[in-house]
């Protein structure tokens, strides 16, 4: 047993109180330096690298939930870096970097498992396709290779190699692929931005954008209006909806994302699996479920309901790959909403307004992203809009200039 | 233990027939209608499995699937629940989730270390020194997870059923019942599902008003009713595993997932029966009321232990009473309250000789020598605020019944929206905000008396009906009076191990430090803590959690709720849903014509296409005898899967001109013209050949993974144009083949053809509507391989009969079927791009060299606005061929194409070609390496660089001369 553990078992009641990893909820100030609305793993974790490398303490993080509520609870913690754009695999790698230490850092577990995340291929197309995602991983130091079906027989023995009458081709072995505990990594940022100084408002929700001219000078709450020096707004699924509040268009189209979970067995499998062309995967958690989540929801909606049809789907193909699920049980079945932009990637930086930043376009690949948007995020706001360089792709303006960052072939199920 | 089988009790078994099963290794006998929990406990075995995280030992808490006390193994199949599995003959049960033994299981030491294991305890550790997760987690990992999976199992063939009703009733108690018969009365089809295998419910276990033979004699009554009424299909054994949007109910049965399409939903689901928390209350033979009830009543189990039951309302002295009158032993009632509401029970209990402990609580359970069963109880009273006072009693007992309250069965309700609000006067959940269509009865509904349960039934019944549009006379005024949540039945104890969750062993203490951490938000509590999220979601945690949740953040059990109810309901088999897992693929006409030539098939899309004809291990070869063959003879190709979409009327040329990126308007009829397609964004999206038939008529091909996307984009264009023409997919009407090579006309010639084939009459580009073999096709002359060649379209019933007419002639001439390898091939030979392939989700025509097919001076095309802007960007990168000498390394699709260091592009096709014997490609690259003559760095396989020169394209017969001739 580790050392750490001890102290709360020599005290019969350990003070809690005294090393709270959320504070108790607290009265609004007036004006904050930077407002954050979102309180997801993004907007905590932007607030926490404010106050970290910035010192900038004076600021809220808002959520009309509760912490890491919307899609930071929803996603299947998938953390990766095998894209297949150069500006895609240099934003996501930072991001791996960060995660690898992410614990340390936070003096919180967060779980990160660098288990390896296995992609299959069963047509020549994606063969092509994934020998050109690892060409690029391998320009940028990430390890990723295309591996053959014996090599893949070797890695995840249970794996059916012929499923639904698709034989796998190849396989794009992602070693950096890792997972994380989801939650723990709201919670650690939350502890971390908390203790540095900043505040987390739940139960708070962001009804207007108060501005002047092309500044924002304030938000309006359901607690009450709030002045405010800068404001992010990093709110996944609803990205499109607060943007009108602020008054302008995002290029998003809202798709539920669903997923699901056993009950827990005991561990069979280490890597991440996913099947190309059936939009499946399947991976299992420290607490021994089974986790399969694929593709979205065939048409757009604001609504994070599950439905049969999805599931039905998705276990069919489940049990392709792995025949013997067909014996465990299903558990819970859920839905989350993915903020959708045409290529894939997402908006990041500048927006229409002056002193109003965007964290948006996160569709289905938000989570692993969480640490270098926060980090990146921080940085812009703290120079007052000087864009980052590792997000400059990523700009509401590519839409207009016609540069746009294709990673659809590269997302699809894997997330 | 004896086993009884009376009217009312062991209802369910057949006493005369036995059956011996294995549990553990050990052999049981149980009866016809056991279950293996029932069995287990008739052979006086409690222990059945162990916990989650502490390896306690754990006995059934409600017989009735409602716990996770119970999970067990199969041979197949993991986390089974032993009291839903019924006793087969030679059935192999085992424990699940211990080291060792399932009586002495080492792991158990976990609770012996609890101290040092407070809750989330896994987030404070095991990270010091960095990286060390990587070491702990195999650990923890091993410690989790529940039964073993057999990884060898196949899957199943599940067969799914699809059912319609107006009206279906979740539950087959007595509200259910009512429910039933008055919706079926008023004509409505019904159907009814119940997940026991029988109809009642708790009319089956539980006495009623105190009478158990007017209980049983009125749901008889309502069973033979039900039974006989021709509009009501009665289903049992079957769980209504969820409530999806519209009254979509997923129904499990044995091997059959029914999916049931209902107008109106009435939940008669019942309610579960809670817990009381005090240290030990996981102990085997700590159990709800409702499952001694049930253990007695419908399996005839009567242990010789000594029975307590603790009340928490009056509901309980029914147990008491009925446990005595099978034959127990009841040595005594523990009432949390001062006084029955009905005083006649405590005066019947006391006739009956059984002590009342008024206004006491058990303040802790303590286990036998060995420590895995009840042994005795301490009993405390409870002081004026109903804390913990002085000791009143130890009581020896081998069973703790408890009834302290219920929770409804809500999770139904709430999938469809349904919200739950706390009274604090009746200290119970109360169901609000149904979604349409939906309707509650029974004690779900907060009744609990028989007669306010069979009226709630009725009303439900009534709503669903007007529901329905039937007219339907007022509901009966019903107001049930019985209390039956006691407010707060939790005894803290200073040594803890009083549990609120027993899937995930969390004690009050650990509720309590969630919310002190500052995780107050219910939903926060559970994620950190993981209460509710075990095999059981919250059955029995969600009520004392939110009472404990609210007390301890300051606010009231409505504010404070209960977490997210999601699908489903119960832990459902993968293999019903998965069902026949049913993943078409796509055949040509000529499929088996293929396969009989030996051709080995791939995978395009959903289609099966031929790769190359013979065996795999001369792949090389064959393909290459397959481009020969096209090149200096002739071939035949099978080009079915390509797809074809008619657009006929008047608008048609108008539409085309529209959608497609050339000028259609003024295409002459009888010839072909190249259409590509750009999207929004001005991305080259899709290509085929546009054939004008007639004035009014064009067949156009569209690539085989594309075409289902062109023709809804299609669909959705005309639906804004309001154009004049017909739009049809006629992809599986038509099949094709395409005969190309130097011979392709005498082949077509020798099959007899009805039109001139010479290239006067019949030009390169031309398309004709004839007859070849006396058969009706539409003949294009396109050059997709580079040589003289003909399309030949028909209809797919006739294709294979125009294919062995082609065969036939060609005999002569060496005609050699070939495959999409040789095909691919023979079009990089002439430099020709595949969308999808030599195209990417970013790629404009400007990129490909394909501005000569897009119109220059039309006012509009899809994506034109998008195509103009772009063209006037500088490029950034362009598509070239390039060759390289056969000793170099051949590169691959996919490898990059390197500038200065930087990735500016991959090769999208490369191929040797035997025709030029050279390596050939298409690559992305720089535009300032575009140029003819220009070298190329490719980044091959280790590492390696070869050096490419850029050449023009077509590779073979630059100037087309062959395609013409």
């Amino acid at each position: 047993m580790p050392l750490g553990l001890l102290k709360y078992g020599f005290k019969r009641d350990y003070p809690f109180e005294a090393e709270a990893d959320i504070p108790a909820p607290s009265d609004l100030k007036p004006h904050y330096d930077v407002v954050i609305i979102g309180g997801g793993g993004h907007g905590v974790a932007t607030a926490y690298y404010l106050a970290k490398y910035h010192g900038i303490t004076n600021v809220a993080v808002l959520d009309k939930g509760y912490l890491g509520g919307g899609n930071t609870a929803r996603n299947t913690a998938v953390i990766r870096s095998n894209y297949l754009t150069p500006e895609g695999v240099k934003f996501y790698s930072a991001s791996v970097k960060l995660y690898e230490n992410l614990s340390n850092e936070f003096d919180f577990n967060i779980m990160y498992s660098q288990r390896g995340q296995l992609t299959l291929a069963h047509t020549d197309a994606t063969v092509r396709a994934f020998r050109q995602r690892a060409e690029v991983n391998k320009h940028f130091g990430g390890r990723t290779e295309l591996i053959s079906p014996d090599d893949i027989a070797k890695l995840v023995p249970m794996l059916n190699l012929n499923p639904a009458n698709l034989p796998v081709l190849a396989g794009l072995w992602h070693k950096d692929g890792a997972t994380a505990r989801h939650d723990a990594v709201a919670w650690g940022y939350a502890r971390g931005a908390t203790q540095r100084g900043a505040q987390l408002h739940q139960l708070t929700e962001v009804t207007g954008i108060i501005t002047e001219g092309s500044r924002v000078t304030g938000v309006k709450t359901n607690r009450g209006s709030i002045g405010a020096g800068a404001v992010i707004q990093a709110v996944a699924g609803h990205s499109a909806l607060l943007a009108e509040k602020a008054g302008f268009r995002l290029p998003l189209v809202a798709y539920p994302l669903q997923a699901m979970v056993t009950l827990p067995v005991k561990p069979f499998l280490t890597p991440l699996v996913s099947s190309s062309a059936l939009h499946c995967y399947v991976q299992q958690t420290s607490r021994g479920e089974i986790v399969i989540g694929g593709g979205s929801d065939p048409y757009p909606l604001y609504n994070s309901r599950a439905t049969l049809p999805l599931k039905e789907s998705l276990i069919s193909s489940a049990v392709e790959m792995f025949p013997f699920l067909s014996e465990m049980r299903l558990l819970r079945q859920w839905a989350g909403i993915t903020d959708m932009t045409s290529d894939y990637s997402p908006i990041m930086g500048l927006s229409p307004l002056d002193n109003y930043y965007l964290d948006a376009g996160w569709g289905t690949w938000g989570f692993k992203a969480t640490p270098i948007c926060g980090k990146t995020m921080a940085e812009l706001v703290a120079s007052g809009g000087k864009v980052p360089e590792l997000i400059q792709p990523f700009e509401l303006d590519r839409f207009n200039r016609f540069e746009q960052v294709n990673e659809m072939g590269a997302t699809a199920a894997s997330h | 233990m004896t086993r009884i089988k009376t009217q009312y009790v062991g209802q369910w078994i057949d006493v005369t027939r036995s059956k011996q099963f294995t549990f553990d290794g050990t052999v049981v006998t149980g009866l016809h209608g056991d279950s293996v929990t029932s069995a287990l406990l008739a052979n006086d075995i409690w222990l059945q499995s162990r916990s989650f995280k502490y390896h306690r030992p754990r006995g059934p808490l409600t017989l009735c699937g409602q716990d996770a006390n119970t999970l067990v193994q199969t041979p197949n199949t993991p986390n089974v629940l032993a009291d839903r599995l019924e006793v087969e003959e030679d059935l192999r049960v085992s424990a699940q989730h211990y080291t060792g033994w399932l009586r002495f299981d080492l792991s158990r030491l976990l609770d012996w270390f609890g101290r040092f294991l407070p809750v989330g305890f896994y987030y404070k550790a095991f990270f010091k020194p960095s990286g060390s997760w990587r070491w702990w987690e195999p650990l923890v990992r091993s410690a989790a997870g529940l039964g073993v999976s057999n990884l060898s199992v196949s899957a199943p063939y599940n067969d799914k059923v699809y059912a319609f009703c107006d009206i279906a009733v979740v539950g087959g108690g007595p509200a259910g019942l009512n429910a039933a018969l008055s919706a079926a009365e008023a004509g409505a089809r019904v159907m009814l599902i119940e997940q026991e295998p029988y109809l009642g419910g708790s009319l089956s276990y539980h006495a009623f008003n105190g009478d158990m033979t007017a209980t049983q004699l009125r749901r008889d009554e309502l069973i033979q009713a039900v039974y006989e009424h021709q509009n009501i299909r009665v289903l049992v054994s079957a769980t209504c595993n969820a409530w999806f949007s519209d009254h979509y109910l997923p129904v499990l049965t044995s091997g059959r997932l029914l999916k049931v399409r209902a107008k109106q939903t009435i939940l008669a689901t019942g309610s579960s029966e809670q817990h009381a928390v005090f240290r030990h209350n996981d102990l085997p033979g700590v159990m709800m009321c409702s499952a001694l009830d049930r253990l007695i009543r419908l399996y005839g189990v009567v242990s010789k232990r000594p029975v307590v039951v603790l009340a928490g309302n009056d509901l309980a002295y029914q147990t008491a009473f009925s446990s005595q009158d099978a034959g127990a032993h009841v040595s005594a009632i523990v009432d949390l309250r001062e006084h029955c509401d009905d005083p006649a029970l405590a005066i019947h209990a006391e006739n009956r000789g059984i002590p009342i402990y008024k206004h006491c609580a058990v303040f802790e359970a303590s286990a036998t020598t060995l420590g895995l069963e009840l042994a005795k109880i301490v009993i405390h009273r409870l002081d004026q605020t109903d804390g913990i006072g002085e000791k009143v009693a130890t009581i020896k007992c081998g069973i703790l019944a408890m009834s302290v309250g219920f929770m409804p069965a809500y999770q139904l309700a709430c999938q469809g929206g349904a919200v739950l609000n706390y009274d604090d006067e009746t200290a119970q959940f109360s169901l609000q905000n149904l979604p349409a269509g939906m309707h509650i009865a029974g004690s779900v509904n907060s009744m609990f008396a028989l007669d306010t349960v069979e009226t709630d039934g009725q009303n439900a019944a009534r709503a669903a009906l007007r529901g329905l549009g039937m007219s339907v006379e007022a509901d009966e005024p019903n107001v049930c009076h019985q209390r039956v949540n006691h407010p707060w039945p939790f005894v803290k104890h200073p040594d803890g191990r009083e549990f609120v969750d027993f899937d995930e062993d969390l004690q009050i203490k650990d509720i309590v430090n969630t919310t002190r951490m500052g995780y107050r938000d219910i939903q926060l509590v559970k994620r950190f803590s993981t209460v509710g999220m075990g095999p059981s979601q919250g059955r029995h945690s969600a009520l004392p959690t939110a009472r404990l949740v609210a007390a301890t953040t300051d606010r009231t059990v409505t504010e404070t709720g209960v977490t997210t109810a999601r699908p489903p309901l119960t832990p459902e088999p993968l293999g019903l849903l998965a069902g026949r897992r049913f993943h078409p693929i796509r055949r040509s006409p000529l499929h088996h014509r293929h396969v009989a030539l030996g051709a080995h098939m791939m995978p395009a899309g959903v289609w099966q296409r031929p790769a190359f004809y013979g065996g795999t291990e001369r792949r090389k070869s064959l393909i290459e005898a397959e481009v020969s063959a096209v090149r200096t003879r002739v071939g035949i190709i099978d080009v079915s899967t390509l797809g074809g979409i008619e657009l006929r009327g008047p608008d048609a040329a108008e539409f085309m001109n529209r959608v497609y990126t050339f000028g259609f308007i003024k295409q002459p009829i009888g010839k072909t013209r190249y259409a590509v397609l750009t999207s929004e964004q001005g991305v080259v999206s899709d290509d085929g050949v546009a054939a004008r038939l007639g004035e009014n008529h064009y067949y156009v091909t569209a690539t085989t993974s594309g075409v289902d996307q062109v023709y809804r984009d299609m669909l959705k264009w005309n639906a804004q144009w309001r154009l004049d023409l017909d739009i049809a997919n006629v992809t599986s009407a038509f099949s094709a083949v395409n005969v190309a090579g130097p011979l392709s006309r005498k082949v077509i010639e020798t099959a007899g053809c009805s039109v001139d084939l010479n290239a006067h009459d019949f030009p390169y580009l031309a398309c004709k509507e004839a007859y070849v073999a006396g058969l009706p096709v539409r003949m294009m002359r396109v050059g997709f391989v580079g040589e003289l060649g003909f399309e030949l379209h028909a209809p797919s019933p006739l294709i294979g009969e125009l294919w062995d007419q082609l065969m036939t002639a060609g005999e002569a001439h060496g005609i050699r079927p070939f495959g999409v390898e040789a095909q691919r091939l023979l079009r990089l030979e002439k430099g020709h791009l595949i969308v999808g392939q030599d195209t990417d989700g970013m790629t404009h025509p400007d990129e490909v060299a394909l501005r000569w097919a897009v119109a220059q001076k039309k006012a509009f095309f899809v994506g034109n606005k998008s195509v103009d802007i772009l063209s006037k960007h500088p490029l950034t990168r362009q598509l070239v061929g390039f060759e390289l000498g056969t000793s170099s390394p051949q590169p691959k699709e996919g490898h990059l194409v390197i500038h200065d260091g930087n990735i500016v592009g991959s090769v999208t096709s490369c191929e040797y070609s035997p025709t030029m014997n050279k390596i050939i490609g298409l690559a992305y690259v720089h535009p300032s390496d575009s140029a003819v003559g220009s070298t190329i760095i490719i980044r091959t396989d280790n590492d390696i660089h070869v050096r490419p020169v850029v050449v023009t394209t077509p590779f073979y017969d630059p100037n087309n001369a062959r395609q013409t001739l």
